[in-house]
């Protein structure tokens, strides 16, 4: 049905274009008479439905039945204005198609009727023309008769001459073949004995042939004699020495003996060009070439003599052992010697050698010795051998190449270096020179990645040695009065600590463009126009362990590292690390651990295009390590602040006569000093790391008086109120009062921020002044004078933490202990207190 | 855990070393405004009971406390005497009266008995007027009881005591030479080498010394980054040390290679003041600090029987299965069994008893004691 709908559609629409409409039509037509385009019968699967009206098994009954069935009035209606339009339509169109053929038809007749004539006249003459051709034949049979017999004279005679002609070359052999001698030319001479030699060989048993013969080896073994010297003396180039093989294979020669040969003599061309690139290597100690060819007194037997004889390439270098180092070529120069030389000539001789013995067109018998397998088999070995030497020496020179500093020369060295070899590998397609190669640069490669490792590290340990020496240099210049800007670098011009960010961006900047400099070297190695740089090594290992792992992870857990050690090393008294190192490697890592190392990782993923197959160290797990680091520098940044602190307050507890002390009237000048300290690293810290978050202060927390315990709690401890039947009361308070406080951890771990760091160092001070009063006795001015010092500390630390109740719990247990180890409890007046710590 | 509170403060403790069946433990206050006591305390370990009993030590406030190995009843101490305005420390060698035992036996319920206190009995001064403050006075261990060492400033007395402990005559000395102002800050008899060594420590070193001719034998410089607090020796293992101190440490040191502590503890947050090895099974270390706790360890690697108990003989006729239970056991690792953090403030004082080695006891300054035991768990594990 559809496909009715479709095939009439177009036959309802206004015929809109002439010539596509008459095309149709003939297609119809030619449908009807079952043609296609190709003259082929349509496809049946085409026609099959009777229900196509353009199909050969168009059934009307059942299309009618279908319609009738399946349309509505309308539709059938329209269907057959529709079908009364086509069958008209088809109607013209037959008209117009019978009266053209008409017209064709009559025309077709006269054309006819018009060769019926003139056949006629034809036949007449072709009977005439072979009455002709008849009596020619005749005539022809009788010429060649009477021709006959001179005709086989004249074979006869030709046969002759040329018999002669060939004897004449023979006898006249000899002559030419001295001829040719004396001249030197040689081929000319071979060519011509051989194509003498199967006659003679067939007519030996005729004496004069038998002569000529003998007189031909005779020639030809002094030939092949002299071919032989010429073959043995170096001297001659490579050309001349193929074509001498050449002459020497045609005349029998056995081929193994001229492999052989043809090899020993190229081995000691190239054993001079590798001699004097080991000349190259050699250092200026060692003496001279017989020490070089030593290990390799096998190959080289034969050519004992090569060193005088051999070596015309590099006699300047054999001339001149003591050459200082530092007038060596760099290695890219060493390379282009080494494949401009060796590797070329290697190249000339396999070439030569393969024309010679490999590729020659097999004839008869030389091809039943399987020539080309032996010279294949000789030719490996020959090559493998002297690559090998090559390769030791290529990686003796590469392992010479210190210095890091430009590693395109290293790069571009390589990749000539591979780039020579690929000759050698479509020359000697099953060789395994190109994949050693391949491997000596993978090695380079590795060894250099070592190297830029080792490098960053030294500079990692510069910079820090270098930013040790500036914090150092400023201290100096702030204890000289006046001195504080003396060091020049730090444009602020301020005290030491005004150069902390400073540093630390330097330092951090620096290790940056360090790292990228590095990995823009590396990265030459991945260059697109590097010939190895598409090997299976340079794309996926190196990429991911070499250059991430080894590379740049390396580096950063060396950075977290090292840092540690910091810790250690000063984990003793005398660490010798300054604080504001500590503090400011905390922060390096801390940034580490927040941008840097994922940027410096994104980075190389980028750069290298790095695929991961194997698992490598994640993002992740390196932050981790930066973070623990810097948490383990500021802790021990804290600890030692703390010590220094605290060594003040101890040496100034226990270097004093508590009992026999007078009436305090001044704060005592170690208290000025710890706040002044705590000042500064408060300072210091400012610097480097942020706020942090404190708990709210009371608005007159520097106000706050003792009056609590010393009223109350201070009461009980130490008034007279003991008596054996109320053991508890005492320490009950006390007890209760630390039940409801949190037990605090002295040295524990400090969050990123200068609150926090203040916080530990001040818990670690005046815990150690807790512990130094208890060890002491006090008499009443005693008392007095920690009270006083208590409150001056009280007036300045709490503004530094992040919970100024610690302060003063910690203030009052050493009050409390105070009271409690003196031998005379009065306490001072709080106002007096008061009164002296305003005085300062 | 028990816990027994004093009413002031203190900071010497010991066990009564000579005591091998009771557990009993001798503290002694410090108080500067009342008559300082020595306690005894009793650990009844079946009924869980503790006991006390109380002696007046009426000379001064006791900073040292130290039990004589041989007799029961004797003990030394090192107490603050205030005069003109002076604290002198001294040194003394007390008897305790015979009668507290009995009364305390018969009625350890009374609560009348803590308030009668009785006396000591002074036997001898350790007179080092001329040497200066006495910080600790040592028995010689496991010995008669007639030989005592007290380190005063910085010298190191050696004193014969002779008629029943009446006397006291200084033998030889040892005196410690250098810049600045010296002090012994704590000391131990070494129980090895027949006695003749003697361990001191001072500011950051650590001193070995030869007691027949009082004189060094190794320093460990710079063995704390800070002051050492304490020191103690490994019962089993004659060379094996232990030290902690001010850098929040514990060291455990091989004498015959002083360069390097064999192992470092850093598990406490403040000053560590005391370390001591279980008497019998060495492997547990009891340290206590002024970060208020008390902490167990077991430092099976360095210890005398670092794969476990040894099979013994008689064990012999199922020493198949023992091996195989031997094997499973031997990758013991140095751990912390425990931390105790029933103390409020800093403890100074922790001690093993002599009698029973799962038991121990720590003192903090605001005058409690603690008796903890080894859990269950490991002890069985040591022993098994």
């Amino acid at each position: 049905m559809d496909g009715d709908i479709n095939a009439t559609a177009p036959g309802t629409t206004p015929p809109d274009s002439d010539p596509a409409r008459k095309r149709r039509v003939h297609g119809m037509l030619k449908l009807y008479y079952g043609l296609n385009e190709e003259g082929k019968t349509v496809d049946q699967a085409e026609s099959m439905d009777p229900c196509d009206i353009n199909g050969p098994h168009f059934d009307p009954e059942v299309y009618l039945n279908k319609l009738r069935r399946e349309c509505s009035l309308g539709e059938l209606m329209d269907q057959e204005t529709c079908m009364v339009k086509q069958i008209r339509s088809l109607d013209s169109d037959m008209q117009t198609l019978v009266y053209e053929n008409y017209n064709k038809f009559i025309s077709a007749t006269d054309t006819i009727r018009k060769m019926k004539n003139d056949f006629k006249k034809m036949e007449d003459e072709m009977d005439c023309l072979s009455t002709n051709m008849a009596s020619i034949t005749d005539f022809s049979a009788r010429i060649s008769g009477t021709l006959q017999d001179q005709h086989a004279q004249i074979t006869k005679l030709s046969g002759v001459h040329t018999l002669l002609r060939k004897l004449q070359f023979l006898f006249e052999l000899p002559a030419r073949l001295n001829k040719c001698l004396e001249l030197q030319a040689y081929a000319q001479a071979v060519s011509s004995h051989r194509r003498a030699r199967c006659v003679l060989q067939q007519y030996s048993h005729m004496p004069s042939f038998r002569g000529i013969q003998d007189d031909c080896h005779a020639i030809m073994d002094k030939l092949a004699q002299e071919l032989r010297q010429k073959f043995r003396d170096g001297g001659s180039s490579a050309k001349d020495l193929s074509e001498c093989v050449e002459l020497l294979l045609q005349l029998d020669e056995p081929a193994e003996e001229l492999c052989d040969k043809f090899l020993s003599h190229a081995q000691s061309r190239l054993e001079a060009d590798l001699l004097g690139l080991e000349a190259e290597l050699r250092p200026p100690l060692s003496s001279g070439p017989t020490a070089v060819t030593d290990p390799y007194t096998g190959p080289a037997r034969r050519l004992s003599v090569e060193p005088t004889a051999g070596s015309p390439t590099g006699p300047s270098s054999l001339n001149n052992p003591f050459l200082s180092p530092s007038s060596r070529t760099d290695i890219l120069e060493f390379i282009d010697r080494g494949c401009n030389e060796f590797v070329s000539s290697l190249c000339l001789v396999i070439a030569s050698y393969q024309e010679l013995f490999v590729n020659r067109p097999q004839e008869g018998e030389l091809a039943s010795k399987n020539i080309p397998q032996m010279a294949i088999g000789k030719l490996h070995a020959f090559v493998d051998a002297l690559a090998t030497r090559y390769f030791s020496l290529v990686e003796r020179r590469i392992q010479e190449e210190k210095s890091v500093g430009d590693n395109s020369l290293l790069v571009r060295a390589l990749d000539r270096f591979h780039r020579r070899l690929q000759a050698v590998a479509k020359l000697l397609p099953g060789s395994a020179v190109p994949s050693q190669g391949t491997e000596i640069v993978v090695r380079a490669a590795r060894e250099r990645i070592k190297q830029y490792l080792a490098a960053l590290q030294s500079f990692y340990l510069n910079s820090l040695t270098d930013v040790r020496q500036a914090l150092a240099a400023p201290r100096l210049g702030g204890s000289s009065a006046g001195g504080g800007s003396h060091l020049g670098g730090s444009a602020t011009g301020k005290d030491a600590p005004a150069s902390l960010p400073e540093l630390l961006s330097t330092l951090s900047a620096s290790i940056l463009n360090q790292i990228k400099s590095v990995l823009a070297s590396v990265h030459l190695f991945t260059a697109k126009d590097i010939t190895f740089s598409n090997k299976p090594y340079f794309k996926g290992e190196f990429c991911s362990h070499g250059v991430r792992e080894s590379l740049v992870v390396n580096f950063i857990m060396f950075v977290c590292q090292s840092s540690r050690q910091f810790c250690e090393s000063a984990g003793d008294r005398g660490g010798s690390t300054p604080p504001a190192l500590l503090l400011l490697l905390s922060r390096l890592c801390l940034d580490y651990e927040t941008s840097t190392i994922t940027y410096i990782l994104t980075l190389t993923d980028e750069q290298f295009l790095v695929q991961h197959h194997s698992p490598v160290t994640a993002v992740t797990a390196l932050c981790g390590e930066a973070r623990e680091a810097a948490q383990k520098l500021l802790n021990h940044y804290v600890k030692v602040q703390g010590l220094i602190i605290s060594q003040m307050l101890r040496k100034s507890v226990e270097t004093r006569d508590w009992v026999n002390t007078i009436e305090p009237r001044n704060v005592r000048a170690v208290m000025k000093r710890v706040v002044e300290d705590t000042t500064s690293i408060d300072v210091q810290v400012g610097l480097l790391y942020e706020e942090g978050v404190r708990k709210a202060h009371s608005s007159d927390s520097s106000k706050r008086t003792f009056s609590v315990y010393s009223s109350s709690r201070q009461q009980t401890r130490y008034a007279p109120s003991y008596t054996p039947s109320a053991p508890m009361d005492t320490n009950l308070l006390s007890n209760i009062h630390k039940l409801f406080s949190e037990r605090v951890e002295i040295f524990s771990p400090v969050e990123f921020n200068k609150v926090s760091v203040l916080t530990g160092i001040i818990k670690i001070s005046l815990k150690t002044f807790l512990e130094c009063v208890r060890l002491r006795t006090f008499g009443r001015y005693g008392l007095q004078q920690i009270q006083v010092d208590c409150h001056y500390l009280q007036m300045y630390l709490w503004r530094f933490v992040s919970d100024e109740n610690l302060v003063h719990f910690l203030l009052d247990e050493i009050v409390g202990s105070t009271a409690h180890r003196c031998l005379d409890p009065a306490p001072m007046e709080q106002s007096v207190i008061e009164v002296i710590c305003e005085r300062g | 855990m028990y816990q027994l509170y004093f009413v002031l403060q203190a900071r010497a403790l010991t066990s009564q070393t000579a005591e091998s069946d009771a557990i009993r433990f001798l503290v002694g206050t410090q108080s500067l405004k009342f008559d300082n006591q020595i306690h005894i305390i009793d650990f009844d370990d079946e009924n869980n009971i503790i006991s006390k009993s109380v002696l007046q030590h009426q000379a001064g406030e006791i900073w040292h406390i130290s039990a004589s190995p041989a007799d029961k009843a004797v003990l030394t101490t090192c107490y603050n005497k205030t005069s003109e305005s002076r604290v002198v420390t001294c040194g003394a060698v007390w008897r305790m009266p015979p009668e507290w035992e009995s009364g305390s036996h018969e009625s350890p319920d009374d609560p009348h008995n803590s308030h009668n206190p009785q006396n000591l009995e002074l036997l001898c001064h350790l007179d080092n007027s001329s040497h200066g403050n006495a910080s600790c006075v040592l028995w010689e261990p496991m010995g008669d009881g007639k030989h005592v060492i007290s380190l005063a400033d910085n010298h190191a007395l050696l004193w014969d005591l002779t008629e029943s402990s009446t006397q006291a005559t200084i033998s030889s000395s040892a005196t410690l030479e250098g810049k600045g102002q010296l002090k012994f800050t704590a000391g131990k008899w070494s129980p090895h080498h027949n006695c003749t060594q003697l361990a001191t420590a001072n500011d950051t070193a650590i001193r070995g010394w030869d007691l027949r001719t009082m004189s060094q034998i190794y320093c460990i410089e710079n063995a704390h980054g800070q002051l050492v607090r304490d020191l103690d020796f490994n019962p089993n293992k004659q060379y094996y040390l232990a030290s902690c101190g001010d850098d929040c440490k514990v060291k455990f040191w091989d004498v015959r290679n002083i360069n390097e502590p064999v192992k470092t503890l850093e598990e406490h947050s403040h000053w560590v003041w005391s370390v001591r090895f279980n008497h019998s099974h060495d492997q547990l270390v009891l340290t206590g600090s002024s970060d208020s706790r008390v902490i167990l360890s077991n430092m099976v690697s360095i210890s005398s029987e670092p794969f476990g108990h040894l099979v013994d003989d008689d064990d012999l006729s199922d020493g198949e299965d023992n091996h195989q239970d031997e094997k499973t056991k031997e990758p013991l690792q140095d751990s912390i069994i425990s931390t105790y953090e029933e103390h409020e403030d800093s403890v100074y004082a922790v001690e093993w008893s002599s009698a029973d080695p799962w038991l121990f006891a720590s003192l903090s300054y605001d005058g409690r004691l603690v008796i903890n035991r080894v859990p269950r768990a490991l002890k069985y594990h040591i022993l098994l």
